[in-house]
C-alpha cells in the first residue's frame, strides 16, 4: 500500500470488572476508506471506540494511526491526532451558539488579547457551515435546531479541528428521510476529500449505501470483515447474530377481533393535529406511519393525556375517557411506551425491578398504610422478566442504564405488560434496538395482540410496519391522509401518502 | 500477575467499605478512635449523653430534609418552621399569656397546633413548587425569610418562658426524647423502604417525566414529602422547646446547614432518588461527634466553624469516590 492506514486495529482486549468485552479485535480502516461497524448492541463497537477516542485505555492490543503508533491518555489527544466522533446522542450545548459550540475548545483570539475575535469567529463558522451545506446563522442558538441540523454542527465541528478520521455512530436514528439524504450527500463528499470514515449502524441498507468495507464484531470479537461485495444482508445479519435469522418478523398467527378496543373521534387540537378518527380493534396491531413532524407522536401524547386537546372524544373498550389525567388512563387500560426511552420510559439509575414495577407497583400496596407486599411484588417481577426474554446476565439490583438498548426496552415494554393493558400505544418501539432483539419486541407486541389488546405501533421504518401491522394509518400535517389493508401494504403507497401537500401559495 | 492480583482484591475490598450502608458508621468509629486520646471527657457517658441530648432533635430535621432531597428538591425552610412552631406552642400554652394557660388541654392543644403549623408551611411549599412550578430553592428560600420574620415580628423577638413541665419532659428528658426520635426514624424507614409512597418517592428523584408518563401522581408525592419535612420540623421544635424550656423565634436558626450537611454526609444525594434513614441517622451522629469534639478542646467559634467545613468538604470528597466506584462496578 502506498500510503499508511487510517487506523490500524492490532489485537485491542478489554475487560470491565472480569467481564471480557473485546478480545483480541484486529482490522485496518484504509487510507481514505469507509468502514461500516456492525453488530448487535453490546458487541463492544462503542468500547472499541472509546478507546480510539481516547476516553478508555485498552488492556491489551495496540493501535496504529497513519503509520504512528497511537495511544491516547484523554480525548484531547484523540482531537489532536485528527479523530472526530460524531456521537449517537449529540454532545452540544443547547444554550449556546453554533458559533460558541464550535469553536469551544479554540476560540480564535485577538492577538495576544483574551478577547475573543467575533469577526474571525463569525467568518470561520459561516465557511464551516456552506462545507456542510447548513444554511443558518453562526449566531442561531443549538436550542432552535433540528436532530439532523446538530448533527451537521457536529460534523462542521470535527471539520474544523481538521479531523482526517471521522467516527459516526448511529448517526441517523434520530433523522428524518430527507435529513439522512442531506447527510449521505454530506458524507459522500468527505469520502472524496480523501477523509476516512467508521460508520457504525443497525441500518443495514444504509451499510451498503455507504462503506467500502465491513466489519462484524459479535461478543467483542471480530467475525467477519472483508470489502462489503462480498457480503450479502443476510450473511451480515446472520454473522451479526451468531444464528440464521431466516425471517426478520414473526408469523402473525391470531387476527384482529370486532369489538373495539380504542375509538378516537374528531381529536383536534390547533397546530398539531385536526379531526383525527379511527377504531382500533382488540387483538388489532394498527401502524401509524408518516415521515417526522407529521403529528404521530403528539397524537399518541393527546391519546395518554400527556398533552391537551381542545375537540373530540376517545373511547376505551366502549367508554368514554373525558378529561382523564394520565393515571386514570392507565388505569382505564391504556399505555404509552414513549419515543425517549432515556428521559420518559426509564428512570435510568433505579434498579431494573424497580423499573419494571413503576406503573404498576400500586396494585401491590395492601393495608391502609399502603405497604408493598413484596412476595407478590417479587413473583411478579421475575414471572415478566422471563416473558420478556431480558437477558439473564443482569440482576434485579441493577441500575436499568447498565443494560444494552434492546434490553432497555424490554424492561420498559415489560413495565407496560406489567399494568395489563388493553390498548398499548408504542412510539419507535424498535429505535437503537439490534436486529435480533427486535425480533424478540415484535414476537411480544404480537403475542399481547393475540391476547386481546389493540396496539398502536408508530414508527418510522416503513418496513418494519409493513412486517407487523394488519392495517396501516397514514399521517401528514395533522391529519389521517390514508389507510391500508395488508393486502394493499406498499412502501411506495405508504410513502406517497405521507408526503406533504403543496400548500396553496 | 499474582501482585495485580492482589491489588484488585484489595481495590474491590476498599471499594465494597466505601460503597456499604455502614461507611459512615465506620467513619465515626474511626474519628472517636483517632480523637479521644487527645480530647479529655470526649469518651465519657455524661459526654455520650450530651451528645444524644443534641442529636435527637436534628436527626428528626434530617429525616424531613431526606424525604424531600430523595424527591430531588430541597427544603430550606425548615429553621424559620421550628422558630416559627416554638412561639406558637409556646403562645398556646404558656401558664402566664398562654390562651390554654392552666388547662389540662394546653400541652396536647399546643403540641397538635405545632404539628398542624409545621404541616401548613409544607404545603404551601409543595404546592408552590408543584403547582406553579417554582424551583424548590427559591420556594423554601423565601419562605424561611418570610416564616422566620414573621415569628420574630409575632415576638417582638422576646423568648416566651414558663412552658408546663409535661411538655418540658417530652425534649428534656433524653428518654422521651429517645423514643420519640426512634418512632419517627422507624416510621419514615418504613415509609421509604417498604411503602408505595416511597416507590413513588425514589423514581419522582430519579426522573419524574418518566414517573408521570407511568402514572404516578407526581404533585401528590411531591406536597406530601414538604409537608412531611414540616411536620418533622414541627416535631423538632417539639423537642428543642422542651430542652430549652422557652419559647423562641430564632430557635434552631443556625442548624440549617447542619441539617443539610449531615444529610448528605450520610449519603442522600442532593440531585434525587438516593437516600436512606440510616445513612442520616450515620451523617448526624458523625457531624455531632465532630462538634462535640472541637467544642470540647475549647476551640473559639471560629475555627471550630472553620474545621466543621473542612470535615463536610472531606466528606463530599468520599461520596464523590463512593459514586465513581459505585459507577465502575455496576
Amino acid at each position: 500500500m502506498s500510503t499508511a492506514a487510517a487506523v490500524e486495529f492490532d489485537g485491542i482486549g478489554q475487560s470491565f470488572s472480569g467481564v471480557r468485552v473485546l478480545r483480541g479485535v484486529s482490522f485496518t480502516v484504509g487510507a481514505s476508506r469507509t468502514l461500516g461497524l456492525v453488530g448487535e448492541n453490546g458487541a463492544g463497537k462503542s468500547t472499541l471506540m472509546n478507546i480510539l477516542g481516547g476516553n478508555l485505555r485498552s488492556d491489551t492490543g495496540r493501535m496504529i494511526l497513519r503509520g504512528q503508533p497511537y495511544a491516547p491518555a484523554h480525548p484531547t489527544d484523540a482531537t489532536r491526532a485528527g479523530i472526530g466522533l460524531i456521537h449517537q446522542e449529540l454532545n452540544l450545548f443547547s444554550n449556546l451558539t453554533i458559533a460558541e459550540n464550535i469553536f469551544l475548545t479554540s476560540f480564535p483570539r485577538a492577538r495576544a488579547l483574551p478577547w475573543i475575535d467575533q469577526r474571525t469567529l463569525h467568518a470561520r463558522t459561516a465557511a464551516l457551515l456552506r462545507d456542510v451545506g447548513l444554511e443558518l446563522a453562526p449566531d442561531t442558538l443549538v436550542d432552535r435546531l433540528s436532530a439532523g441540523e446538530r448533527q451537521l454542527v457536529e460534523i462542521a465541528r470535527a471539520l474544523s479541528l481538521d479531523a482526517r478520521l471521522i467516527i459516526f455512530d448511529e448517526p441517523t436514528t434520530s433523522l428524518s428521510a430527507r435529513e439522512t439524504g442531506t447527510l449521505f450527500a454530506l458524507l459522500r463528499r468527505l469520502q472524496s476529500q480523501g477523509i476516512a470514515l467508521i460508520y457504525i449502524s443497525h441500518i443495514l441498507d444504509h451499510v451498503r449505501q455507504l462503506c467500502h468495507d465491513l466489519v462484524v464484531l459479535r461478543d467483542g470479537a471480530v467475525v467477519a470483515q472483508g470489502p462489503i461485495e462480498t457480503f450479502s444482508t443476510p450473511a451480515i445479519v446472520s454473522a451479526m447474530v451468531g444464528r440464521n435469522l431466516t425471517q426478520l418478523y414473526p408469523t402473525r398467527r391470531g387476527a384482529p377481533a370486532t369489538e373495539p378496543a380504542l375509538e378516537v373521534r374528531g381529536v383536534s387540537q390547533p397546530h398539531i393535529v385536526c379531526d383525527i378518527r379511527f377504531t382500533l380493534r382488540r387483538g388489532e396491531v394498527l401502524g401509524l406511519s408518516g415521515l417526522m413532524g407529521a403529528g404521530r407522536s403528539e397524537l399518541a401524547r393527546i391519546l395518554f393525556g400527556l398533552d391537551p386537546c381542545s375537540r373530540g372524544e376517545i373511547l376505551v373498550s366502549g367508554r368514554p375517557l373525558a378529561g382523564a389525567n394520565t393515571r386514570r388512563r392507565i388505569e382505564r387500560g391504556l399505555a404509552f411506551l414513549t419515543e425517549d426511552r432515556r428521559h420518559e420510559g426509564l428512570c435510568l439509575e433505579a434498579s431494573i425491578a424497580d423499573n419494571l414495577a413503576l406503573a404498576s407497583i400500586r396494585s401491590h400496596a395492601r393495608t391502609p398504610l399502603k405497604l408493598i407486599d413484596r412476595t407478590g411484588w417479587q413473583r411478579a417481577i421475575s414471572t415478566i422478566r422471563e416473558a420478556v426474554r431480558l437477558t439473564a446476565k443482569a440482576e434485579d439490583t441493577q441500575p436499568a442504564q447498565t443494560l444494552s438498548g434492546g434490553n432497555q426496552q424490554k424492561v420498559v415494554l415489560g413495565k407496560w405488560l406489567l399494568a395489563s393493558p388493553s390498548v398499548l400505544i408504542l412510539d419507535e418501539p424498535t429505535r437503537g434496538v439490534d436486529v435480533g432483539a427486535k425480533f424478540e419486541l415484535y414476537q411480544l407486541i404480537m403475542d399481547l395482540a393475540d391476547r386481546g389488546s389493540g396496539i398502536l405501533v408508530i414508527s418510522s421504518e416503513i418496513e418494519e410496519l409493513i412486517g407487523v401491522c394488519d392495517r396501516i394509518l397514514v399521517m401528514s400535517q395533522g391529519e389521517i391522509r390514508g389507510e391500508f389493508s395488508r393486502p394493499e401494504f406498499s412502501s411506495e403507497r405508504l410513502l406517497a401518502a405521507a408526503l406533504p401537500r403543496e400548500s396553496p401559495a | 500477575m499474582s501482585g495485580v492480583a492482589t491489588d484488585r482484591s484489595w481495590r474491590t475490598t476498599a471499594a465494597r467499605a466505601l460503597c456499604s450502608d455502614y461507611f459512615v458508621l465506620w467513619l465515626c468509629v474511626v474519628y472517636v478512635a483517632a480523637v479521644a486520646p487527645f480530647t479529655p471527657g470526649f469518651a465519657s457517658l455524661d459526654n455520650a449523653t450530651n451528645i444524644l441530648a443534641t442529636l435527637l432533635p436534628l436527626f428528626v430535621v434530617a429525616l424531613g430534609q431526606t424525604l424531600v432531597l430523595i424527591a430531588g428538591g430541597i427544603d430550606l425552610s425548615i429553621t424559620s418552621i421550628i422558630g416559627l412552631c416554638s412561639i406558637t406552642g409556646a403562645m398556646v400554652m404558656n401558664d402566664e399569656t398562654g390562651w390554654l394557660a392552666h388547662s389540662p388541654l394546653a400541652v396536647p392543644a399546643a403540641i397538635a397546633v405545632m404539628l398542624a403549623l409545621g404541616g401548613l408551611v409544607g404545603a404551601f411549599n409543595g404546592v408552590a413548587i408543584t403547582r406553579f412550578r417554582m424551583p424548590p430553592f427559591i420556594v423554601t428560600l423565601a419562605a424561611m425569610m418570610a416564616f422566620s420574620g414573621l415569628a420574630v415580628w409575632l415576638t417582638q423577638s422576646k423568648a416566651i418562658n414558663q412552658l408546663p413541665a409535661a411538655f418540658n419532659a417530652l425534649g428534656g428528658r433524653t428518654a422521651i426524647a429517645l423514643g420519640i426520635a426512634c418512632a419517627a426514624g422507624v416510621g419514615v424507614h418504613v415509609m421509604l423502604s417498604r411503602s408505595l409512597f416511597g416507590r413513588w418517592l425514589y423514581a419522582i428523584g430519579h426522573n419524574a417525566r418518566t414517573a408521570h408518563v407511568s402514572g404516578v401522581p407526581v404533585a401528590g408525592v411531591v406536597i406530601s414529602a414538604y409537608v412531611c419535612s414540616g411536620v418533622l420540623a414541627a416535631l423538632a421544635a417539639i423537642l428543642y422547646t422542651g430542652q430549652t424550656e422557652t419559647g423562641s423565634p430564632v430557635l434552631g436558626q443556625r442548624i440549617l446547614l447542619d441539617v443539610i450537611g449531615a444529610t448528605v454526609i450520610g449519603g442522600t444525594s442532593l440531585f434525587g432518588g438516593k437516600g436512606k434513614v440510616l445513612w442520616t441517622l450515620f451523617g448526624v451522629l458523625f457531624l455531632k461527634l465532630v462538634d462535640n469534639s472541637l467544642n470540647l478542646l475549647n476551640l473559639s467559634i471560629f475555627t471550630l466553624t472553620i474545621v466543621k467545613g473542612a470535615v463536610i468538604l472531606l466528606a463530599a470528597l468520599l461520596d464523590s469516590l463512593r459514586t465513581r466506584l459505585a459507577g465502575s462496578h455496576a
